[in-house]
């Protein structure tokens, strides 16, 4: 897998990818949120992702909902198309998107207010249809642009920056993914670039809903003593005991990789996830599984990254629905008016 | 664009032109009405008896006045048969078909005087209920079927066809062209043919042996609708999609709008379905060339055909007044992004659930202005199924053109009635209006590309498709943006963007289909509508010209209003405005709108969920000009 780090000395020529592409044409605009929003590391490392897949930047719709994680499609990918939609209805306009061309990469941001709260209904029915479209949370367990009201993520007990006690039960959205039919669920945390980079390009690769939910402080509003969803808190719980790589089309599985992977997965374009550690017993394609050992470490307080789940095998929405292998929004007029003389014959009917 | 000026000039289109009836009386010229009970197979005798008349050749309008309810509730079907072509609701019921014993009564009471009952006889009717003006003709109708039918469905189901057997010797339906019409709905099932046609004649020879045949109104033939089809507004809607182009739907079912998508559905299975010669075996042997997707609810809807319409596809919705309120807030950023997107909004009977199965014209203003902010939107009026075509394709292309949303205000008397209108015509030469969208060609010749930079005349500037081209990359964004569509919160560049969506809206009037209006020699007044009124209000015109009372008549078609609604408006002292709903909605739009000035204007307001007739017209008007 090509290691991307910023050049060495400034005079050596920038890295490219595939297309002759570089980093840089993968950057947006400058970032607006506060310096150390966690956001800001998930934009860094969705821009490492496009460029180590050597996407290219026209094929990219980037879409949101509102929030200040939904504002971060404005700071990545400026050569891509992108759609700062309402809060809480991105699913259904990446829905409508992907609908009309099937070969975009449809690439969506959101909160957890935005996904968990607002748009909780719109995003379970995304998960259901099986939109080809990676769907990254940015959670940090508050409402961090209306200033930090609790949020649906947030946990039984953790505590707000003026000291009050949340005392609701928290949506998972892996859970709730699970129980859906969800074909991608994966958790990282935004301070983990290293973990989230292959999730992220390996939730690019899956045809199908990828649902990436991403633990991202907000430094403003949720990264103080009692805060489940601080950068403290996080570094103390979090459990990486699976541990995965993406390995692009054209890639060779090298050295110990091939020897002591778990268990790998194809996904549909040639590319693969390479399970390089991951505990007993745990198989990242049996739902039942997978829910069981989250539960049961949910239970002891331990926050569980990786690529959690992954099924290959589900149909998307349209091969669901047999449409062609080209976008919809291409058909040329004269295939999709059926012209006056199958009207006339029609009407024969209505008399 | 120039399809709605040439509809605009061979109007008339709801009008049958009447000929040769004058003195003769009653013969085409009556009212029935059919009272049954929900969920009882009533509707397949109704619309028999309805489609015979229109083979017939006779002008014809069934209306199904139905409960929200599957099963159980009164429903009642009313045919209005006019040799003038004068077809709106007639509240002079001629023959009364009673059979539901729950609303005896009230049935009884509402046949006109002279008039006559039909009913079920089987059981003896309560003398309290007889009415001395009316005929009561008894057919024993379940026991006619019971004897000849075993299954308990098959006698409930086969007793409808035996009334439609009697109603049929009653009025001299053509006992031909009945046969014909079993024969095509049952052809191949030929059990149920021969039920059909056994049930119609143990009708038909009872009424012919125990009445005397035909009733002094009737039938006869005639060619009067022998260019006409008869189509419901919610089939014309969907076909104009097809014809259109649309490739994307959104929807959530709500009466009376789902019956679009079903025939949007079904027609795209049967013209849109490609055959895939190279299909691999295994794999299906065509591709769709659409897709629908059945929403989660109604801002899932609007959220996908928005979605489509950003990436380049023609895309739309069909909803009713609960839909197109949760719809609101994504309208407003479809505007304000200025991504195209049609929605269908068959009126129903409001506020809240209010009464889903009657029909009101009560979401004008909603839609005129639905969302938050400064909004205005491109809004669409049908009269009748054939306006619902063309105005469909009429949406997209002005929805492309204008890059905007637009709304189709049918209502649920268009869209689930069947109604007699010319032929749908096709102009094979039609092209799609893609408004304007630059490719890599148009791209590479500019040094820049801003999305929200280089209006149009019309205050249209030009997008590009995701997909297309990286030099027409932007961002598109609900929230405040600059000509360049970069974030702002500046005030002058802020308002520049709002001001061009204004004058764009502005400029959408000369393209909007032009009202039809007829005058009169010697009007001393105007009568203004909007959608299915038209029948209603044409007659009420011919009435009061008849009284002495001579009225001009314009019909809008389009919002904002064309040039012609304010010059209308200024040649009469006094205008009419007649909408099915409580507060005058059009009115008000044309006075904030159309510069009217309020005391020239008047209400006709007609709102109990019921399609309008005429004489609540006359009614109203003459009470306003006596007072
Ligand atoms: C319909 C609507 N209601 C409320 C708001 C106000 N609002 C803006 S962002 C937001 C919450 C965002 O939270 P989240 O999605 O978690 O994003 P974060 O800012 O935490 O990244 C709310 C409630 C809105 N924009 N629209
Ligand atoms: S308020 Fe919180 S979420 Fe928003 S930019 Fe600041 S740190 Fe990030
Ligand atoms: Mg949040």
């Amino acid at each position: 897998m090509p290691s991307i780090t910023k050049p060495l000395i400034p005079l050596l020529p920038l890295a490219r990818n595939e297309l002759g592409l570089t980093m840089q044409d993968y950057q947006g605009g400058m970032s607006t949120l506060c310096a150390g929003c966690g956001h800001d590391s998930i934009t860094a490392a969705l821009i490492q992702a496009f460029f180590e897949l050597s996407l290219p930047p026209h094929m990219i719709a980037k879409l949101s909902g509102i929030g200040c994680s939904s504002k971060t499609p404005a700071y990545f990918a400026s050569r891509a198309h992108g759609f700062n939609s309402v809060h809480g209805r991105m699913a259904t306009i990446a829905t409508g998107a992907g609908a009309a061309n099937r070969e975009l990469t449809l690439v969506g941001v959101s909160g957890d207010g935005d996904s968990l709260s607002i748009g909780l209904g719109n995003l379970a029915h995304a998960i259901r249809r099986n939109v080809n479209m990676a769907y990254l949370i940015e959670n940090n367990g508050v409402y961090g642009l209306t200033k930090g009201q609790f949020s649906a993520s947030a946990d039984v007990g953790s505590r707000s920056r003026r000291g009050d006690s949340n005392l609701l039960q928290p949506v998972d959205p892996i859970m709730l993914g699970l129980s859906l039919g969800a074909t991608f669920l994966a958790r990282g945390f935004s301070g983990d670039k290293a973990q989230l980079v292959p999730i992220l390009k390996a939730a690019v690769a899956h045809r199908g809903f990828a649902l990436v939910d991403i633990i991202s402080p907000c430094v403003q509003f949720n990264d103080h003593e009692g805060s489940t969803k601080s950068y403290r808190y996080m570094r103390d719980h979090e459990l990486r005991e699976i541990e995965t790589d993406f390995i692009g089309q054209h890639e060779e599985i090298v050295g110990s990789l091939a020897r002591d992977r778990a268990t790998a997965v194809t996904m549909h374009d040639g590319a693969r996830v390479q399970f390089r550690t991951v505990p007993e017993g745990y198989d990242p394609k049996d739902r039942g599984q997978v829910e069981a050992y989250l539960r049961e470490r949910t239970g002891r307080g331990e926050i569980v990254t990786g690529l959690l789940f992954l099924d290959e095998s589900q149909q998307d929405m349209h091969e669901t629905a047999l449409t062609p292998p080209n976008g919809l929004a291409q058909l040329p007029f004269s295939k999709l008016c059926p012209g006056s003389a199958e009207l006339e014959s029609f009407q024969d009917g209505l008399r | 664009m120039n399809r709605l000026g040439a509809a605009a000039a061979g109007e008339d289109r709801a009008t049958i032109r009447a000929e040769g009836v004058v003195g003769r009386g009653r013969v085409n010229d009556f009212a029935i009405k059919l009272a049954n009970v929900n969920g009882t197979g009533s509707a397949t005798a109704n619309s028999l008896i309805m489609q015979a008349i229109f083979r017939m050749g006779v002008p014809v309008s069934g209306k199904n006045l139905f409960p929200s309810n599957i099963q159980g509730l009164p429903t009642w079907y009313e045919i209005r048969v006019n040799a003038k072509g004068h077809l709106a609701r007639s509240r002079e019921y001629d023959l009364m078909v009673a059979m539901n014993g729950q609303t005896y009564a009230a049935d009884i009471a509402e046949v006109s005087s002279g008039g006559y009952l039909l009913f079920d006889d089987s059981w003896a009717l309560d003398p309290g209920l007889r009415r001395a003006d009316v005929t009561f003709l008894g057919v024993p109708l379940a026991r006619l079927c019971s004897d000849r039918f075993s299954s308990s469905r098959e006698r409930i189901l086969m007793k409808n066809v035996a009334y439609a057997g009697a109603v049929a010797a009653l009025l001299a339906l053509d006992p031909e062209v009945l046969a014909g019409l079993l024969q095509e709905s049952y052809g191949s099932r030929q059990r149920l043919l021969e039920a059909n046609q056994l049930a119609l004649r143990l009708g038909h020879d009872y009424a012919t042996q125990n009445f005397s045949c035909p009733l002094p109104f009737h039938l006869e033939r005639s060619n009067r609708t022998d260019d006409l089809i008869l189509i419901d507004g919610n089939t014309a809607t969907a076909l104009g999609a097809l014809y259109a182009g649309a490739t994307v739907a959104g929807w959530y079912p709500i009466t009376p709008a789902t019956s679009v998508m079903d025939n949007f559905s079904h027609l795209c299975a049967r013209y849109r379905r490609e055959a895939n010669p190279e299909a691999a075996p295994g794999d299906p042997p065509f591709s769709n060339n659409y897709l629908i997707v059945q929403a989660e609810d109604e801002l899932a809807a609007l959220g996908v055909v928005i979605g489509a319409g950003w990436a380049g596809a023609r895309a739309f919705t069909s909803t009713s007044g609960p839909g197109l309120s949760l719809m609101n807030e994504l309208l407003g950023l479809a505007y304000y992004t200025e991504i195209p997107a049609v929605v269908v909004d068959v009126q129903r009977a409001g506020p809240s659930t209010g009464m889903p199965t009657r029909v009101q014209q009560a979401d004008i203003l909603m839609a005129a202005y639905a969302s938050h902010g400064d909004t205005k939107h491109l809004l669409l009026f049908p009269g009748d199924p054939g306006e619902c075509f063309e105005f469909m394709v009429a949406a997209f292309d002005l929805a492309e053109r204008f890059q905007t949303p637009v709304m189709v205000l049918s209502d649920l008397d268009i869209g689930m009635n069947d109604w007699a209108v010319p032929r749908l015509s096709w102009d094979d030469a039609y092209q799609p209006d893609r408004g304007r969208v630059l490719g890599p060609r148009e791209l590479e010749a500019m040094p820049q590309f801003h999305r929200y930079d280089d209006q149009d005349e019309l205050g249209v500037t030009a997008r590009t498709l995701p997909g297309t081209d990286s030099r027409g990359a932007y961002f598109a964004r609900g929230s405040g943006h600059d000509r360049l569509g970069g974030y702002t919160e500046n005030e002058v560049s802020y308002q520049e963007v709002v001001d061009r969506l204004l004058s764009k809206h502005r400029a959408a009037a000369a393209h909007m289909p032009r009202p039809v209006i007829e005058t009169a020699a010697a009007a001393t007044l105007g009568v203004i509508t909007v959608g299915s009124c038209e029948p209603a209000v044409k007659e009420a015109i011919e009435i009061l010209a008849a009284r002495g009372t001579v009225a001009d008549y314009m019909r809008i078609r389009g919002f904002p209003f064309a040039e012609e609604v304010a010059s209308f408006m200024e040649g009469h002292e006094l205008c009419f405005v007649v909408e099915l709903n409580r507060d005058g909605q059009l009115r008000s739009l044309l006075e904030i709108e159309a510069r009217a000035p309020a005391q020239r204007l008047r209400s006709v307001l007609i709102y109990g969920g019921l399609p309008p007739s005429a004489e609540q017209v006359v009614e109203q008007i003459a009470n306003q000009l006596e007072a």
